[in-house]
C-alpha cells in the first residue's frame, strides 16, 4: 500500500535557514501520526512542506503520490491544513467566511452546511462576524472550512491549543470520523495526554530531523485507544515498546 | 477564472461594505482634499473652476492609494495567503477579481467627487460621452495598477510609505491623461480629448494584462 | 589569477575578469578591478579628455545657444544611456525570472542604480543648460519633466531592492518590478511629450539635425566618452553585487551540520533527563 505521506532526508529551507535538515517520515492511509518536539524542531515546516506551501530542495518528498519537488501545488487541492493562523476575514461573518472558502475549492452548497453543523456552530452564530468570536469558535469556523474540502489528509497544527474540553472533544471525534471514512491524519501537538491517546504512532523532531519513531501503545491499553473513537489503520503500526532510533 | 474573479470581487465588496471604511473614512477624506486646495488656492472661483480637472483626479488618485492599499491588506491577515494559495483559485481570477473590486470602490467615490467638485468648485457638467469613458478607463487603469502594485508591496511593513513611492510615478501618465480629457470635455472640444481616452484604455490594457500574469509569480515568490 | 567568481555561475552575463583572487568561502578580493576593467577604465579616462577638449575648446560655440550649447555633448548622451540602464533592468529581470540565477538580479540592480546616476546628470546638466536659455533653473519641457518621473521610477525600484526580507522573496517582487520598468518608462515618455507638445514651447530642446562639422564630432565623442564610463560603472557595480551574493550565499551542507547539531543536543537532554543513554 502506497504511504500516503513518504519524506526521506527531507531539507527545506525558510529563507537561509534549514528549517528541515533530513526528516524521515512515512504515513499510511487512515493513520494519526503525532509529531512531538521542542518548540523550533520543525514540526509546523513539516506540515506545510506537505502542503505544498515550503518547497522541499533536498531528499525525497512524495505526499499523495504527487512528488513534491518536481511541483508541489498539484497536491494542495488534496489537503487541509489547520495552522497557528486562522485564515478567516474578521470582517465577514461565520457563514460568509465558510461559503467563500468553500466555493473557492469547489465544495457544494450543501457541504458548507453541513461542515457547519459537524462543528458545533449553529445557526446563530453563523451570522456572527468572526472579529467578535472567541478563539474557540475561530478555529472551528477553520475547521468548518478544511472539512469543506473534504481533504485526503490532514494537517494539524496543534489544533488543540487554546479550546475547551466541548470542542477537543468535538474535534478528536471528527478527526476520528475522518479517519474511518478514509483520511489521514498528521498533527504536531504540544498537548501530549490527549494526543497520545488518539495517535497511532508518535514520531520525535529536532532540530529538523527525525529522532524516534515510537508507538503509543506502549504507554496505554488498546481498550483506551478505541474509547476515544481512533481506529486501526490499514497497516500495521510497530508493535507495542518497540521504539525505533534514527540516528 | 472569470468564476474565481467573480468571487473574490465579492468577497472584497462585502467585506468594504461590512466594515464601512469606505464610507466612514476614506470618502470624507476625499472630499476633505477637496476643501483643501480651496484652502491652499484663494477660493476665487475662477480659479479652482480652471483647474478642477487636475484637483478631481489628484483627490482621486489619493483616494485610491487608501483603497489599494484596503485591499492588499484583505490578503495579508494572517493566514490568508497560505489559504489562497491552497483553495486552487486562479491567481489571475485573484487578480482580476480584486482589481474589480477596487474599480467599484473608486466608481463610487468619483461619483462623490464629481458631486463635490460641481458644488465646491462650480464647475458646469459638460461632454458627458467623454467624461463617462475617460473616466471608466482611467479608471480601470488605476485599479488594475494599483493591484499589482499592492501585490508587490503586500506583506511588507513599509507597505504603506512604499506603495505611494511607487504608485504614483506610474499614474503620473493616467492623471495627465484623464485631466485633459476632461479638460476638453467640459470645454466643449471633446475631439480633443479622445486621444487621451485611448491612452488611458491602452494603459488599462497593459496593466490588467500585466496583473493577471505577475499575480500568480507573487503571491508564490514572497 | 583565475576569475571564478563570475564564471562559475551559470547565466552571469559578465564572463571575463572578476575579482582578484576571489573565490567564495576563500580569500576575500581587494578590489574588483581586473585588467579588462583597467584597459576599459583607460580608454574612458582617455575619451574623457578627448571630450574636454573637443567640448570646451575645438568645437564653436552654436549660433543661437551660444557656449550652453556645450553642455549637450554630456546631457544628450548621458539620456541615452539612462535609458539603456532602464532596458538592461528590465531585461535582466526578465531573465531571472525565467533562469532564477542570481547573476541576473545583480545585474538588474547594479544597472539601475547607474541609471539612477545618469538621471541625475542628466536632470543637472538639462537644468545648467536652461538657466542661461530660458532664466530658470527648471522648465517643464517634455524631457526634463519625463526623465524626473524616471527618475522616480528608479528611486522606487531602488527602494524595494533594499527590503529586509527573505532574498528570494526581495529579487522576485523587484524583478517583477523591473519588468514594468521600460513599458513605465514608455508610457511616461510618450505621455509627456504628448502633453507638452500641446503648448508648442520654443524652448523644446531640439538638437539641429543639421549639425555638422566640429560639433557633430564633439558630440559623438560625448557619446562615446559616456558610453565608456557608464559601461565600467556598470561592470564594477555588478561585481560589488556579486560579491556581495557570493559572502551572503547559503553554505547548506553547513548549515544543515549546525541544525542537525541541535537534534544531537536534544537527544543528549533527553536521555539525561529519562536516565537513558543517548
Amino acid at each position: 500500500m502506497e504511504p500516503v505521506v513518504h519524506l526521506r532526508a527531507a531539507v527545506a529551507l525558510l529563507g537561509r535557514f534549514p528549517a528541515l535538515a533530513g526528516i524521515d517520515l512515512d504515513v499510511s492511509r487512515g493513520e494519526i501520526v503525532l509529531l512531538r518536539g521542542p518548540n523550533g524542531a520543525g514540526k509546523t515546516t513539516v506540515l506545510r512542506a506537505c502542503a505544498g506551501l515550503v518547497p522541499v530542495v533536498r531528499g525525497e518528498a512524495i505526499v499523495l503520490g504527487h512528488d513534491l519537488r518536481r511541483d508541489p501545488r498539484p497536491v494542495r487541492r488534496h489537503v487541509g491544513l489547520l495552522g497557528h493562523a486562522t485564515g478567516l476575514f474578521e470582517d465577514l461573518t461565520v457563514a460568509d467566511n465558510v461559503r467563500f472558502w468553500g466555493r473557492a475549492c469547489g465544495a457544494d452548497p450543501g457541504d458548507l452546511a453541513a461542515a457547519m453543523d459537524l462543528v458545533g456552530l449553529d445557526g446563530r452564530l453563523r451570522d456572527v462576524s468572526v472579529g467578535r468570536l472567541s478563539a474557540g469558535q475561530r478555529r472551528r469556523t477553520s475547521l468548518a472550512c478544511l472539512l469543506a474540502r473534504r481533504p485526503e489528509l490532514w494537517l494539524l497544527d496543534e489544533p488543540h491549543a487554546g479550546l475547551d474540553h466541548t470542542t477537543r472533544d468535538q474535534l478528536d471525534l471528527l478527526m476520528g470520523r475522518a479517519v474511518r471514512q478514509g483520511a489521514t491524519v498528521l498533527l504536531a501537538s504540544h498537548e501530549l495526554d490527549r494526543a497520545e491517546s488518539l495517535a497511532h504512532r508518535v514520531v520525535e523532531l529536532a532540530g529538523g530531523t527525525t529522532i524516534a519513531h515510537t508507538a503509543p501503545d506502549a504507554r496505554r491499553s488498546p481498550s483506551e485507544r478505541s474509547r476515544s473513537g481512533a481506529p486501526e489503520p490499514e497497516a500495521s503500526a510497530p508493535s507495542s515498546a518497540e521504539v525505533t532510533h534514527v540516528a | 477564472m472569470w468564476r474565481d474573479a467573480a468571487l473574490v470581487a465579492g468577497r472584497d465588496l462585502r467585506i468594504e461594505v461590512r466594515s464601512r471604511v469606505t464610507t466612514n473614512q476614506v470618502a470624507p477624506f476625499s472630499v476633505l482634499v477637496l476643501i483643501l486646495f480651496a484652502f491652499a488656492l484663494d477660493p476665487d472661483r475662477q480659479l479652482l473652476e480652471r483647474l478642477a480637472s487636475g484637483l478631481y483626479w489628484t483627490a482621486v488618485l489619493f483616494a485610491a492609494l487608501l483603497a489599494i492599499s484596503r485591499s492588499a491588506a484583505i490578503d495579508e491577515t494572517d493566514g490568508v495567503r497560505d489559504a489562497l494559495r491552497l483553495s486552487g483559485l486562479d491567481p489571475a481570477g485573484v487578480f482580476v477579481g480584486k482589481a474589480a473590486a477596487v474599480a467599484v470602490v473608486l466608481f463610487a467615490l468619483e461619483v462623490l467627487l464629481g458631486v463635490g467638485v460641481v458644488v465646491l468648485y462650480g464647475v458646469e457638467p459638460a461632454g458627458a460621452g467623454l467624461v463617462v469613458l475617460a473616466g471608466v478607463a482611467a479608471t480601470v487603469a488605476v485599479a488594475a495598477t494599483g493591484t499589482l502594485y499592492g501585490a508587490l508591496v503586500s506583506g511588507l511593513r513599509v507597505r504603506e510609505t512604499l506603495l505611494p513611492l511607487l504608485l504614483l510615478p506610474v499614474l503620473a501618465p493616467v492623471l495627465i491623461g484623464a485631466t485633459r480629457a476632461f479638460e476638453a470635455a467640459l470645454a466643449g472640444v471633446p475631439a480633443d480629448g479622445w486621444p487621451w481616452c485611448g491612452l488611458l484604455a491602452g494603459i488599462a490594457v497593459l496593466y490588467s494584462v500585466a496583473g493577471a500574469l505577475a499575480y500568480g509569480t507573487l503571491l508564490e515568490g514572497s | 589569477m583565475t576569475a571564478q567568481a563570475s564564471t562559475t555561475a551559470t547565466g552571469t552575463p559578465h564572463g571575463e575578469g572578476g575579482a582578484s583572487a576571489a573565490v567564495a568561502g576563500q580569500t576575500a578580493p581587494v578590489h574588483t578591478g581586473s585588467p579588462a576593467s583597467r584597459v576599459l577604465g583607460g580608454l574612458a579616462l582617455g575619451s574623457i579628455a578627448l571630450l574636454v577638449l573637443y567640448g570646451l575648446v575645438w568645437s564653436p560655440a552654436d549660433a543661437e545657444m551660444a557656449d550652453s550649447v556645450r553642455l549637450m555633448y554630456i546631457h544628450v548622451p548621458a539620456a541615452s544611456f539612462l535609458y539603456t540602464g532602464c532596458f538592461i533592468t528590465t531585461v535582466a529581470s526578465a531573465m531571472w525570472l525565467r533562469r532564477r540565477t542570481p547573476g541576473w538580479d545583480a545585474l538588474a540592480g547594479a544597472s539601475a542604480e547607474i541609471s539612477l546616476v545618469f538621471a541625475a546628470i542628466t536632470l543637472g546638466t538639462g537644468s545648467l543648460w536652461g538657466r542661461p536659455t530660458w532664466g530658470t533653473f527648471w522648465t517643464w519641457d517634455a524631457r526634463l519633466t519625463s526623465t524626473a518621473l524616471l527618475t522616480a521610477l528608479l528611486i522606487g525600484y531602488l527602494a524595494l531592492r533594499r527590503l529586509d526580507v527573505d532574498p528570494t522573496a526581495r529579487s522576485t517582487r523587484a524583478a517583477v518590478l523591473g519588468l514594468l520598468l521600460v513599458p513605465n518608462v514608455i508610457i511616461v515618455n510618450r505621455s509627456v511629450e504628448w502633453w507638452r507638445s500641446l503648448h508648442q514651447q520654443s524652448t523644446l530642446v531640439k538638437l539641429d539635425p543639421t549639425i555638422e562639422g566640429q560639433m557633430l564630432v564633439a558630440l559623438m565623442v560625448g557619446f562615446v566618452a559616456v558610453g565608456l564610463v557608464f559601461t565600467w560603472l556598470l561592470v564594477h557595480r555588478f561585481r560589488v553585487a556579486w560579491l556581495e551574493y557570493q559572502s551572503e550565499r547559503l553554505d547548506l551542507d553547513q548549515a544543515l551540520a549546525e541544525r542537525r547539531a541541535e537534534a544531537g543536543r536534544a537527544t543528549e537532554a533527553a536521555g539525561r533527563a529519562e536516565g537513558t543513554p543517548a
